[in-house]
């Protein structure tokens, strides 16, 4: 038996954590303290500027793929990751068997 | 060639390949039509969901309203990415653990009641439909100006090429016609915004060149377009005007809003594993950002050069594409001074959207009836022609406008086919399956998803031809709705075991009735009341999902602390979301 209580605490630790750097760089930088940071100059733009219309976004895609790795790994370690043979069997038939598998 | 020919060149190979595709990818059971199979690879799916995602709103409207709204813009670049993060971090991967078609779907089972699920399809059906009929108002105006149709012709071309592959492919066809689309929406947006980024600073790369210096040696382009804003009087480009905490609920409602709308979480049933849900979001989102890294780098552009065109000039002098655009009532200007030229400057030319009378001026231009505005202003533009009229603004090549066309055409169908899906599935698979005719089989079933489409085509074209209000508003209402009913269940659902039915069903009332109240209030019943004074706490409509989603968060918990925990059977449920295996 796997230890599934400790794999959604570790879950919900990482969760957390992203969402605050998430939170951090869009509503942290990019609206409240944005004025502030407009004084620094990032290249041509004003840096807050920057950030609320460029790295805002850039934040929420790097964190994603983090999110990505990081669970993958969670998965492995715990053993819950979905090797391909554990996968629920509708989910692997291909395409041309899909006929005959009636839902529910 | 001219502009309206290989318009119809560009834009008919493009429809011809859809319909090739939908012929291709044909659905044979409820399994294809709901969630293709489940077999859509993660990369297919991530574009399928960026283009399901980029709406006529993203690609027409956004960068016309970044143009006019300056810094304060990044509301909707922040609001619509940042709710992927939290889509992949809380939703996705467990959605799709979850495993059946719907968002109604998860709401009836986890919450153990067919109340709940009824609540969800109303919602659901709610959001689908303002949605859509932003997209019918994108398609209207592309035709409008560019084919030389009537609005009515054109929405009908347009349905009934949807109508084609979404009736017969469901899921699968719009899923690999979503494909497609993306890359001719992307392709069309960003040849023309590397052109003109070359063109104004010598940098290919849009994102580096509104950063950069100009070309004619004026200094950085952000510089220069702060100076020209404060001359006429529109404050500082780079700087906000928004209250901060105003700011902060819109953007939460949008990332929200994003999180929880119906289209975009079914895409994520569409691939085979937990951890393809996972992924597909990742690439979805790099190829949203894309295009929204880009878009502020053409609203500056824009902004600039439209600026410098009409600023002060002669009106007989001006280009074509000024009185093209006058023609179809989206530009006026009222010569308030007599002196022939264009005085473009902050603040109203007159009350209300152009209404012109038959006559016309001494420079030539149309007339108008709408009383003078407060302000010494002449000029009137409809901020959603800037992407469209950009490429003429800086006169690039006329097959580039041409692309232009296409591709806003491709972002207008594809979101249009997705909520269409979520509208036949919700009747089909939630009411009639579900609740009325449990006993109807796959066949019997499939063929009242096709029915339902057709018949949310019709609709969806009627909106097209009496379109209301400005595309990115009416997509406001959606998020706002979307934020305050989905999110907070769909996430208390995963994260929080205890919640039960009544919880539940409280929140998801309380979040819908606020929203659509506040919103409802405030754009149709007293226009005049919508103004910082009398919104509560200083949100304005757009950020109200925010509210209407704290409140569904306090009320549903509140009530599931005095009701009866949720059945033993629905609790493992909730154990066996959690983990990606068995």
């Amino acid at each position: 038996m796997t230890n599934l209580e400790g794999y959604w605490k570790e879950n919900v630790k990482l969760v957390l954590k992203l969402l605050s750097i998430w939170f951090i760089a869009s509503y942290g930088m990019g609206i409240l303290f944005v004025d502030y940071l407009n004084q620094f100059q990032f290249f041509g733009f004003p840096f807050g500027f920057w950030v609320a219309q460029q790295g805002a976004i850039y934040v929420f895609v790097a964190l994603i793929f983090v999110y990505v790795v990081k669970m993958n790994t969670l998965d492995k370690k715990y053993g819950v990751d979905e090797s391909d043979d554990d996968v629920p069997v509708e989910d692997l038939r291909p395409a041309e068997d899909a006929e005959d598998k009636g839902e529910q | 060639m001219d502009v309206q020919t290989l318009t119809y060149i560009i834009v008919g190979f493009t429809f011809a390949l859809y319909i090739g595709i939908a012929i291709w990818a044909k659905a044979g059971t409820t399994d294809d039509f709901y969630v293709a199979g489940h077999h859509v690879h993660p990369l297919a799916n991530g574009m399928a969901t960026a283009a399901d995602w980029m709406s006529a709103a993203s690609f027409l409207s956004m960068a016309g309203l970044i143009s006019f709204m300056g810094r304060d813009g990044a509301m909707y670049l922040m609001g619509w990415t940042g709710g992927y993060v939290l889509l992949a971090l809380l939703l996705a991967p467990y959605l799709r653990k979850f495993g059946q078609f719907t968002v109604p779907d998860f709401v009836g089972d986890r919450y153990y009641s067919d109340a709940a699920r009824t609540v969800a399809v109303i919602c659901a059906l709610f959001i689908s439909f303002t949605y859509v009929a932003g997209q019918m108002r994108g398609v209207g105006i592309v035709f409008s100006r560019f084919l030389a149709v009537d609005i009515t012709t054109g929405v009908i071309i347009g349905m009934s090429i949807v109508f084609f592959y979404a009736v017969l492919g469901g899921m699968k066809g719009i899923t690999y016609t979503q494909v497609a689309q993306y890359c001719v929406l992307i392709f069309a947006f960003m040849v023309p915004a590397i052109f003109i980024s070359i063109l104004m600073t010598g940098n290919p790369v849009p994102q580096f060149g509104f950063g950069s210096e100009l070309v004619d040696g004026s200094g950085y382009l952000l510089e220069k377009l702060d100076g020209l804003s404060t001359e006429i009087g529109f404050g500082e480009y780079t700087a906000g005007n928004k209250s901060t905490f105003d700011m902060f609920c819109i953007v939460a409602a949008l990332m929200v809003g994003t999180a929880g709308l119906p289209h975009v979480i079914v895409r994520f049933f569409t691939v085979p594993k937990v951890r393809d849900a996972r992924l597909s979001a990742g690439y979805a989102l790099v190829l949203i950002a894309i295009l929204y890294t880009t878009a502020p780098a053409v609203a500056s552009f824009a902004r600039l050069n439209l600026i410098n065109t009409v600023s002060e000039a002669e009106y007989t002098m001006t280009p074509q594409w000024f009185k093209n655009w006058e023609a179809i009532d989206l530009i006026a200007w009222r010569d308030k001074n007599n002196d022939g030229k264009i005085q473009y400057l902050a603040g109203n030319a007159f009350e209300g959207s152009p209404s012109f009378t038959d006559g016309t001026g001494a420079s030539g231009e149309r007339l108008l009836s709408n009383a003078d505005g407060s302000s010494a202003n002449e000029l009137y533009i409809d901020q959603d022609i800037m992407v469209l009229a950009n490429p003429e603004i800086a006169q690039l090549p006329n097959w580039v406008v041409a692309l232009v066309v296409a591709g806003g055409l491709a972002a207008a169908l594809s979101t249009a086919a997705g909520l269409l899906l979520v509208i036949s599935t919700s009747v089909a698979h939630d009411l009639f399956k579900k609740m009325l005719l449990p006993n109807i089989t796959d066949k019997q079933e499939l063929m009242f998803a096709r029915m339902a489409v057709a018949i949310a085509v019709l609709i969806a074209g009627y909106f097209g031809i009496n379109p209301p209000g400005f595309v990115a508003q009416v997509v406001a209402f959606a998020f706002g709705l979307a934020a305050s009913t989905f999110f907070p269940i769909i996430l208390m659902g995963i994260f929080y075991k205890p919640m039960n039915k009544e919880g539940a069903i409280a929140g998801m009332v309380t979040g819908l009735v606020f929203t659509a109240a506040y919103i409802s209030y405030f754009k149709f019943v007293d226009p005049s009341a919508n103004n910082a004074e009398n919104w509560w706490l200083g949100v304005s409509p757009e950020g109200a999902g925010t509210l209407g989603m704290t409140l569904n968060f306090v009320v549903a918990y509140g009530v599931s602390k005095f009701t009866a925990a949720p059945p033993q059977a629905v609790q493992d449920m909730v154990e066996r979301i959690r983990v990606p295996r068995g």
